[in-house]
């Protein structure tokens, strides 16, 4: 706890004077700099919602919408008339499935070279373009080049999505190799334990278990990730979703958003489970 | 340690029969599943485009190039609105995640009932990408900057949320308990106990979030929703490969600088 302000430093000994009463002392101590930052922000809201046009009109108009899109969730429409509902969810399932195990198979040799501690100087330059080249788009501007070159699909969409992948994993597993204890390795490599060796018995049993995790978080992630790689035709799940909204078919919308919330739900729990399980 | 016995006396190995068999088996579980995969995918990919692709890499590679610089004068007015879509988006966030994530604390929950809902709430927002929000709001709110700004706020509810209630629960008590020991009400405790060991957590996950958002927002024109994805759309559609190449830059600068600004003033506060 501090006072607001201090003791009078001029005059020691007696006669100083501390305040009767107590306040919160501020995030941001300095004054100038809170003051500064509360103006800032104060004009830059104002400055924003004055350029944002909003067409008051159309929102009252579309207010029905919403309502009729709210009340499509009691009851949602699980019937699925036209059959695509589960082709679109599964589809989205296996594309998440290859994409990570793809995405993984090929960052392990990346995230290899991307850790300082291993590669050489060439090798962790490079590695480490490659991640920063595709952690920086969002995977939906990745399908869209995607689908562009392979045509519409789930192909495409695996692409996508393994190549985010890539980004994500090689990144993390790089960082894990460059946090790993040292004196471990150096112990195999005493022992004249080959390159491939060392790898396999000094780096690979430190950072597996957290590997297993964020392999099945990463599942998780490409599933939520295959219901928006299909709105710009990367197939899946997303496909389906935006020709329910096109449609106007609000209910089944409502039934596709709960199925992709209830899948999500558990590939959390069960990523969870299985990370707390491994470690 | 599992020893293995052979003729030269036991020797070391990795793993014990049965485990190492139960991996082997997981292994074998897991490149059938993936086999699967692959082979259904496989069935609904047209090859021929796919043999394509370098050819068509290579051509839509050298149309991009160079960047149309000039088209940068078109484009302030869509990275301001992107701008603006991440932090009102952000703000009206917090300002809806704040009671939330109070509401979905173990410590400072008024009931396991509200508690339960504060929860769902957290998981539905997390669960739905902003850009099926954005599908949803273009067709309620109608398209533009609005629709966006929505979809960017109620996306992120749920991961604001989260983090703050995560740091609520990890409080000292007994800053908490020195105050309910004055003889504090339980609001005051709240403003004085749990407020300000958590101020810190509210303000890096706010910039945390709008850093996530301003790549989210840049994507968010695709169905219509407000930003510099609009123009990107439009340029795709209507193959101005120079514009898209330009676009690309514009949002790989400023992701960059974005970037840059969270970890400052992260490493500021924490």
């Amino acid at each position: 706890m501090s006072d607001t302000s201090a003791a009078n430093p001029g005059s020691s000994g007696v006669g100083i004077t501390y305040p009767a009463k107590w306040k919160k002392p501020p995030l941001i101590t300095n004054p100038t700099l809170r003051w500064g930052l509360i103006l800032g922000f104060a004009i830059y809201l104002a400055l924003a919602l004055g350029t944002m046009d909003v067409n008051w009109g159309r929102v009252w108009e579309g207010l029905p919408r919403g309502q009729r899109f709210i009340a499509a969730f009691f009851p949602p429409d699980f019937s699925d008339s036209r059959n695509v509902v589960w082709d679109g969810i599964l589809e989205s399932m296996w594309m998440a499935i290859i994409a990570t195990v793809a995405g993984i198979a090929l960052s392990v040799p990346v995230g290899l070279g991307a850790a300082s501690n291993l590669a050489p100087k060439w090798v962790y330059l490079a590695c480490r373009s490659i991640v920063a080249g595709s952690r920086t788009f969002p995977e939906v501007i990745l399908a869209i080049f995607a689908v562009k070159l392979f045509g519409f699909g789930p192909f495409a969409g695996f692409i996508a999505l393994s190549i985010g992948t890539i980004g994500f994993f090689a990144k993390l597993l790089a960082e894990d190799i460059e946090n790993m204890s040292a004196s471990q390795a150096e112990a195999i490599k005493a022992t004249g334990a080959s390159w491939f060796q060392w790898v396999n018995y000094a780096i690979q049993p430190q950072v597996m278990p957290r590997m297993i995790g964020l392999s099945v978080y990463r599942l998780d992630i490409n599933f939520r990730e295959s219901a928006v790689v299909g709105i710009v035709g990367g197939g899946g799940i997303g496909a389906t979703l935006n020709t329910a909204f096109d449609r106007y078919e609000f209910d089944t919308a409502a039934a596709i958003l709960l199925i992709i919330i209830g899948i999500v739900m558990v590939l959390e729990y069960a990523s969870g489970y299985l990370r707390k399980w491994v470690q | 340690m599992p020893l293995i016995e052979t003729s030269d006396g036991p020797m070391w190995r990795r793993r014990a029969t049965k485990k190492q068999l139960l991996i082997w088996l997981g292994w074998l579980v897991g490149i059938a599943i993936a086999t699967y995969a692959w082979q259904l995918i496989s069935e609904k990919t047209i090859w021929f485009f796919v043999e394509d692709a370098p050819r068509q890499a290579a051509d839509i590679g050298t149309r991009m190039i160079p960047p149309k610089w000039s088209y940068m004068n078109e484009l302030w007015r869509p990275v301001w609105d992107t701008l603006n879509i991440a932090t009102l988006g952000t703000v009206i966030a917090l300002i809806i995640a704040i009671p939330v994530a109070f509401a979905a604390a173990k410590n400072t929950t008024p009931h396991p009932l509200v508690r339960a809902v504060a929860l769902f709430i957290i998981v539905s927002s997390r669960s739905v990408n902003s850009l099926v929000w954005g599908l949803i709001l273009v067709l309620i709110v109608g398209p533009g900057v609005l629709a966006g700004t929505i979809a960017i706020g109620l996306r992120s509810i749920g991961f604001c949320a989260k983090l703050l209630y995560e740091g609520i629960e990890e409080i000292d008590h007994t800053q908490v308990e020195a105050i309910e020991a004055t003889g504090a009400s339980r609001a005051q405790q709240m403003l004085y106990g749990i407020v300000p060991q958590v101020l810190p957590t509210f303000a890096g996950v706010g910039v945390f979030r709008w850093d996530i958002n301003i790549r989210e927002s840049t994507i968010l024109g695709l169905v219509g929703a407000g930003g510099i994805g609009l123009e990107l759309n439009g340029s795709i559609n209507t193959l101005a490969w120079t514009q898209v190449s330009m676009i690309l830059l514009v949002i790989l600068v400023t992701v960059i600088i974005s970037e840059w600004v969270s970890a400052r003033v992260r490493g500021a506060i924490i």
